[in-house]
C-alpha cells in the first residue's frame, strides 16, 4: 500500500478499484480467456501500470510521489478513473460519492505530509 | 649480372625491412607520448581550468535546449494551440533524454535524476494529451524546471510568474523570457493573470 497506516476503508476502496490495473496483483476476469478481450484487456493493464503501480510505491521519488498522487486526484475528481469501460463490467469497482470524498481526502491529506 | 641483382634485391630488402621497423618505432614512440599525456599533467590541467573558470557556463549551457523547448511549450499553451503544445512536449522529452548529468556532483546527479524522471513523464503526457490535460502536466513541469535550474543555472534571463487561480486557487507556477505576463494556464481567457515573483538569471 502507499503507506503503512492507511484505513481500512481507504484501502477497500483502492484494492476494489484500483488494483486490477495498477498493481501486480491483477484479478483477471473469466472473459480474460476469450480472445481478442484478452490482448485489449493485457494492453490496458500493462499501460495503467506503466502509468501508476502501487507496488512499485516505495521507489519512486517523493517528488514523483507528489506528481502521482496529484494526477490521482485529478483523474478521480474529472471522474476520468476508475475507467468507464472497466466499470461497466465491474460494477462494485464504480466510486460513490461517499467514496470519491473518502479517497480523495486521505490522498490529499498524504500529499500534503510530502 | 645475377650476383649485382641478388645483391641489388638483398639491399632493397633490407632497406625496406629497415624503413617499415624504423617506422614502427617512431609509432611507437609517438604512442608511448600520447599515452603520457592522456594520463599525466596536461588533461588534469585543462579539467581543472575547465571547473575553476568555465564550471557554472558549462552547466547553464546544459539547460539551454530544454529551456528553448519548455518557452516554446509555454507560448502554445499561451496561444490555446494543443497541437503545437503537443510538438514541444516530444521535443523537451527528447531533451530530458539527452540531459547528461555526469559533469555535477553526486547529490545534485540524484536530484536531477530525480527531477528528470518525474518531467519527462510530464512531457510524454503533453505529447499526448488534450489541452487541459496538458496544463495540468505543465504545472508540475514547470516545478521540475525550476528546481533543475536551480542547480544547472541558465543562459537566458527568466522570470519566474505566478497564477494564483490555477488549480482550484492553489494557484501555479511558469517560466518566461519576458516580462509581460502572458498566462499559459488560461490563454487567451485570462491572458494577464499572475504577476513576476522572481527573476532568475
Amino acid at each position: 500500500m502507499l503507506v503503512n497506516d492507511v484505513p481500512k476503508q481507504v484501502e477497500n476502496i483502492i484494492t476494489t478499484s484500483c488494483y486490477d490495473c495498477h498493481s501486480n496483483n491483477t484479478d483477471y476476469p473469466w472473459y480474460n480467456k476469450v480472445q481478442p478481450v484478452a490482448w485489449f484487456l493485457e494492453d490496458h493493464v500493462a499501460h495503467g501500470k506503466e502509468e501508476l503501480n502501487f507496488n512499485e510505491w516505495a521507489d519512486y521519488s517523493s517528488r514523483r510521489k507528489n506528481s502521482k498522487l496529484k494526477s490521482i486526484i485529478s483523474q478521480i475528481e474529472d471522474g476520468e478513473m476508475p475507467l468507464w469501460s472497466y466499470t461497466l463490467i465491474h460494477r462494485e469497482a464504480e466510486l460513490s460519492k461517499d467514496e470519491k470524498k473518502i479517497v480523495l481526502e486521505w490522498i490529499s491529506k498524504l500529499k500534503d505530509s510530502l | 649480372m645475377k650476383k649485382i641483382n641478388l645483391t641489388k634485391g638483398i639491399l632493397a630488402i633490407t632497406l625496406v625491412a629497415l624503413t617499415v621497423t624504423s617506422c614502427k618505432e617512431v609509432k611507437k614512440e609517438q604512442h608511448i607520448d600520447n599515452e603520457h599525456h592522456s594520463d599525466g599533467s596536461h588533461d588534469d590541467s585543462t579539467m581543472d581550468s575547465s571547473n575553476d573558470m568555465m564550471g557554472n557556463d558549462q552547466h547553464a549551457s546544459k539547460s539551454t535546449a530544454l529551456v528553448a523547448n519548455y518557452l516554446e511549450l509555454k507560448n502554445a499553451l499561451v496561444a490555446d494551440d494543443k497541437d503545437a503544445a503537443a510538438k514541444a512536449g516530444g521535443m523537451m522529452v527528447s531533451a530530458f533524454d539527452d540531459f547528461e548529468t555526469s559533469s555535477f556532483g553526486s547529490e545534485e546527479q540524484q536530484e536531477l535524476k530525480d527531477i528528470i524522471e518525474d518531467a519527462k513523464e510530464h512531457a510524454e503526457h503533453i505529447e499526448k494529451s488534450p489541452i487541459d490535460h496538458q496544463r495540468e502536466h505543465f504545472d508540475v513541469l514547470s516545478k521540475d524546471m525550476i528546481d533543475l535550474i536551480a542547480i544547472t543555472g541558465t543562459e537566458e534571463k527568466l522570470y519566474q510568474d505566478f497564477c494564483p487561480m490555477y488549480n482550484n486557487n492553489k494557484g501555479a507556477q511558469w517560466l518566461s523570457a519576458t516580462k509581460e505576463i502572458k498566462n499559459p494556464y488560461y490563454g487567451a481567457k485570462m491572458m494577464s493573470c499572475g504577476s513576476v515573483q522572481k527573476e532568475i538569471n
